[in-house]
């Protein structure tokens, strides 16, 4: 990733890469915050762009000056506006400046965990990959208490400059971890001329918590009560700190008063924490529900128009994923709109790969489900042997479009995640067509009919022929449609579709067989079940304390939550 | 007296059995000598991979009669049944793992290896008694009977039939399959067991346990094919065939559908949880692989592809099937899933009645 390149581009481009990266690779993520940081820094003095060797002059005279010196250094390098001043002064607050012994180049380090062997280098102008370089062969530029005391406070006294609203919260979030005096007269000021209410929200619960030492114990309960409804980790370890007590028994806190206002604080903060768990326990049991019930919908609609247990279904799923894929690699300018354009291409495609199922194999097979499902189950290994000889079997990368990636954050315990909302949307859109389709239109009348009464429709003028291969055409093309959904919450393999295939007939029979309703709430309650069980019995275990469940559920009810009524019930 | 009478009766009265169980006795003979007694510079010598080969087929061959025996005669389709195979399989594993003994790689009396690469310090409960080979064969029966009979009991009384019970026994195998991935259910999670060093004191690698193993597994095959043809062309075989053809009149006509069904499930179970442990000392590894839901359609493949409802038809089909799986994998490894799908699909779509059904004259005992 070239971030020069990146910086030449407008800033909401460079953002975009940004949140997608975040998305994907979570773990590179203090490394694209500090970039992000430093791009933001660019914008500010923009005007000022002083040409890169003059700053790399500067950055190399870290090398053999005294600690005094280096402050002025670190003041000079700020003054140049230069984009990578700030990543340069982190990377030496933190350690990992460091200088090569051979020709007394500087180099930031991504990271000096002990167990690298060699260190990644990066350049301190451009912040692009420098190679690497064995431990011995480099030098750190030392700093001492004093030195990074000043480092932390001038870059913090940078960033919350920044008119970046993002940034000065993020700025005032991290001081607040480590409050020292500078720091808090340095929030003081900001808090004077600050207008914007998040920031401001921030300065306020760090100068609180800076507060919390303060010898009047009345300033300390107006910290406590200004804390109590603050949801950060960071207020709640404090507080509950406060009730603690040291070697001899006695309080940490000893104003009675502050410690039962802190009581009632972290009560507090216990009980909202509560809230939003339980909140985001059902809304991930939903995301996981929807995802469930829009795999099984497809299933439900041919196994009760047709009586066909089709076990290819998973792999249309994988074809719908694939056919997502396809849709990016042609128009890689618009990957924002390739998800859009995706659902209709692999809704035709996979409803043509249906109807061809249909009409081959498995109109021989009518009136014998069991021979159905191995004939389907023929088809599934094909279509898989099929993706592996075009896309080989390794895992196919899916961009994830900029607005459907990052989150919807509401406080500091509760987020959302967009992909999550936008699954749950589409389920619901899916669901609505699909109730339209079928009460709405001669087609889907003419489905409701052939699946009541084959014979009984027949007389009446309807070509059953034809509307079994729509209904499976249909079935075949929204398992396409949710394979879209799924390139957005899982890895596009050839395995796609297995995985979900048990699952989703466990949705069906649960829900009851043909009944869209049923699907749509058996998925939905299997999802949130799930989702309630995984905390406590771990992923795997859940999952099959829920197949368990839904076996011995079909033994009170053998057709389900709703069972289809009526003559045709009973022949099935 | 009469009991044996009938079974001779029927094994010998119709050809097919003949042909098969004499094909059978020849094999089960023939290898072995070919093997052990014809020296390795003759020709006429088969060499131990080709003795593991057959052994396996014909542990495939018991655990598709078994499959027929419910799916042919009795309408029953399970998708599950490579569940009680694998755990006969396992089984018979943790008494193998168990005769490991201080071999092992951490050389631990009692624990298997991956137990002391877990820091286990005891051998857990359900691990008691797996250093008898008695014990270890009761299991082998027992615990695939135990979950055949409660999950079937469960099942049949409340009249879960058809493609019902067919995808919830599939999720009954998902779930062994998670559960056996799991390390801390104490079964070797991931890997299985592996490594096994000797059955009842003979080594493992040998030749002659190796033939040996494929003369139990052939007279294995045998005996059960025996008792399912007894089963099939008794009283209570033309009750179940019944049960296939018209469950409810069959259950109005005083007959306990329920009863019979079960029955038949577990003993099915049974037979495929001792084709398990044979399976198990032949190739040397059980892992949870063994319980994807795709093992157990394909054992219904084998079945459909020899022809269900004779017996005969599916262990032939099991054998060819995995013959030619043999085959292409060795040769075509890219091309095996398109075969096996085109089987499925070409099986299913214009040989209803298998390859047996292209034979009229041994497919006329429906």
């Amino acid at each position: 990733m070239c971030v020069r390149e990146l910086l030449t581009n407008k800033g909401s481009d460079f953002r975009r890469v940004l949140s997608v990266r975040e998305v994907r690779y979570g773990e590179w993520r203090p490394l694209w915050l500090l970039l992000a940081v430093c791009f933001v820094g660019l914008q500010v003095s923009a005007h000022a762009q002083t040409d890169d060797d003059g700053f790399r002059a500067v950055v190399s005279e870290f090398g053999d000056a005294n600690f005094r010196e280096k402050e002025a250094i670190a003041e000079r390098l700020l003054d140049t506006g230069h984009a990578s001043a700030r990543a340069v002064l982190t990377a030496l607050l933190e350690g990992r400046f460091f200088v090569r012994d051979q020709d007394q180049q500087p180099f930031i380090v991504e990271s000096t965990d002990e167990d690298l062997s060699a260190f990644a280098l990066v350049d301190v102008v451009s912040l692009e990959s420098a190679g690497s370089a064995e431990p011995d062969q480099l030098s750190r530029v030392i700093t001492n208490n004093r030195l990074r005391r000043f480092l932390r406070i001038t870059i913090a006294r940078f960033a919350l400059s920044s008119p970046e609203v993002d940034v000065r919260v993020d700025a005032v979030k991290q001081m607040l971890r480590s409050l020292d005096e500078a720091s808090i007269e340095l929030l003081r000021e900001r808090a004077a001329e600050e207008t914007e209410s998040s920031v401001l929200y921030e300065i306020d619960t760090a100068l609180a918590l800076a507060d919390l030492d303060e010898d009047e114990a009345g300033a300390r309960l107006a910290a406590v009560n200004t804390l109590s409804d603050r949801l950060s980790p960071d207020v709640y370890n404090r507080l509950s700190a406060l009730l603690e007590r040291d070697e001899d028994g006695n309080f940490v806190e000893a104003d009675e008063d502050v410690r039962l206002a802190a009581t009632e604080g972290v009560r507090r903060i216990d009980s909202a924490r509560d809230f939003y768990s339980v909140i985001e326990t059902i809304f991930f049991g939903l995301s996981l529900g929807s995802v469930l019930a829009l795999v099984a919908i497809g299933l439900t609609i041919t196994f009760g128009v047709m009586g066909v247990i089709n076990l290819a279904h998973g792999e249309l799923l994988m074809l719908g994923a694939y056919t997502t894929y396809v849709v990016q690699l042609a128009m890689p300018e618009y990957i924002d709109l390739s998800i859009l354009v995706a659902i209709p291409v692999a809704f035709v495609v996979t409803g043509l790969v249906g109807v061809l199922i249909e009409r081959t194999i498995i109109r021989f097979l009518y009136g014998r489900p069991l021979e159905t499902l191995l004939a389907t189950f023929g088809v599934s290994l094909v279509l898989q042997q099929f993706v592996r000889t075009v896309f080989t079997a390794n895992n196919r990368p899916v961009v994830t479009p900029t607005w459907m990636s990052g989150t919807l954050q509401f406080n500091e315990a509760f987020s959302l995640t967009y992909n999550r909302l936008y699954t749950i949307l589409f389920t619901l859109i899916v669901f609505a067509i699909l109730l339209t389709v079928l009460k709405r239109t001669r087609i889907g009348l003419e489905m409701r009919a052939v699946s009541q009464n084959r014979l009984m429709a027949r007389a009446m003028g309807v070509r059953s022929e034809w509307v079994d291969a729509m209904t499976f055409g249909l079935g075949a093309g929204i398992a396409g449609m949710a394979g879209v959904a799924l390139t957005q919450l899982t890895n596009v393999g050839p395995n796609l579709g297995q995985s979900y295939i048990v699952d989703s007939f466990m949705v069906v029979v649960f829900g009851g067989v043909g009944n869209i309703w049923g699907t749509l709430i058996g998925g939905m309650s299997l999802g949130i079940v799930n989702k309630v069980l995984e905390p406590f019995a771990g992923a795997v275990l859940g999952k099959i304390f829920v197949l368990v469940a839904v076996i011995l559920f079909i033994q009170r009810f053998p057709r389900g939550l709703f069972p289809q009524t009526g003559r045709a019930a009973e022949d099935s | 007296m009469k009991i044996r009478q009938q079974a001779l009766s029927v094994l010998f009265a119709d050809r097919a059995s003949l042909g098969f169980l004499a094909l059978l006795a020849a094999v089960g003979v023939l290898v072995p000598i070919l093997n052990v007694a014809v020296p390795e510079s003759s020709p006429l010598h088969l060499s131990t991979y080709v003795v593991g080969l057959i052994g396996k087929y014909f542990c495939y061959a018991i655990l598709a009669i078994a499959v027929d025996l419910i799916w042919g005669f009795c309408g029953i389709l399970s998708l599950g049944h490579a569940a009680f195979f694998a755990l006969g399989g396992y089984a018979m594993g943790m008494y193998l793992m168990r005769q490991i003994g201080t071999r092992g790689v951490y050389g631990h009396p009692v624990l298997p290896d991956f137990m002391v690469f877990l820091n286990w310090d005891a051998l857990p409960w359900f691990w008691y008694g797996f250093d008898q080979f008695w014990f270890a064969i009761v299991m082998v029966a027992l615990v695939p009977a135990a979950l055949a009979f409660v999950f079937g009991w469960l099942a049949f009384r409340s009249r879960v039939t058809g493609v019902y019970f067919s995808i919830m026994t599939q999720a009954l195998s998902y779930a062994l399959l998670l559960a056996f991935f799991r390390n801390d259910m104490g079964f070797g999670g991931n890997n299985g067991f592996t490594d096994f060093k000797d059955l009842l004191g003979f080594d493992l690698q040998s030749d002659v346990t190796r033939s040996a193993l494929l003369l139990a597994t052939a007279v294995t095959l045998a005996v059960s094919y025996g008792a399912c043809r007894m089963i099939v062309t008794s009283r209570a075989g033309r009750v179940i065939r019944s049960i296939r053809d018209a469950e409810s009149r069959t259950r109005f006509l005083g007959y306990s559908v329920e009863s019979y069904k079960l029955w038949l499930f577990v003993f099915s179970a049974v037979m495929a949880g001792v084709a398990g442990a044979l399976y198990v000392p032949q190739v040397g590894i059980i892992n949870p692989s063994e319980f994807e839901p795709i093992n157990s359609i394909e054992v219904v493949i084998w079945v459909a592809v020899g022809g269900r409802g004779t017996l005969f038809g599916a262990a032939a089909g099991a054998i060819l099937v995995n013959y030619l799986k043999t085959f292409f994998t060795g040769a075509l490894p890219e091309v095996w899933l398109y075969v096996l799908g085109a089987i499925f699909v070409g099986v299913t779509v214009f040989l209803p009645r298998g390859l047996v059904g292209l034979v009229p004259a041994l497919s006329r005992d429906r």
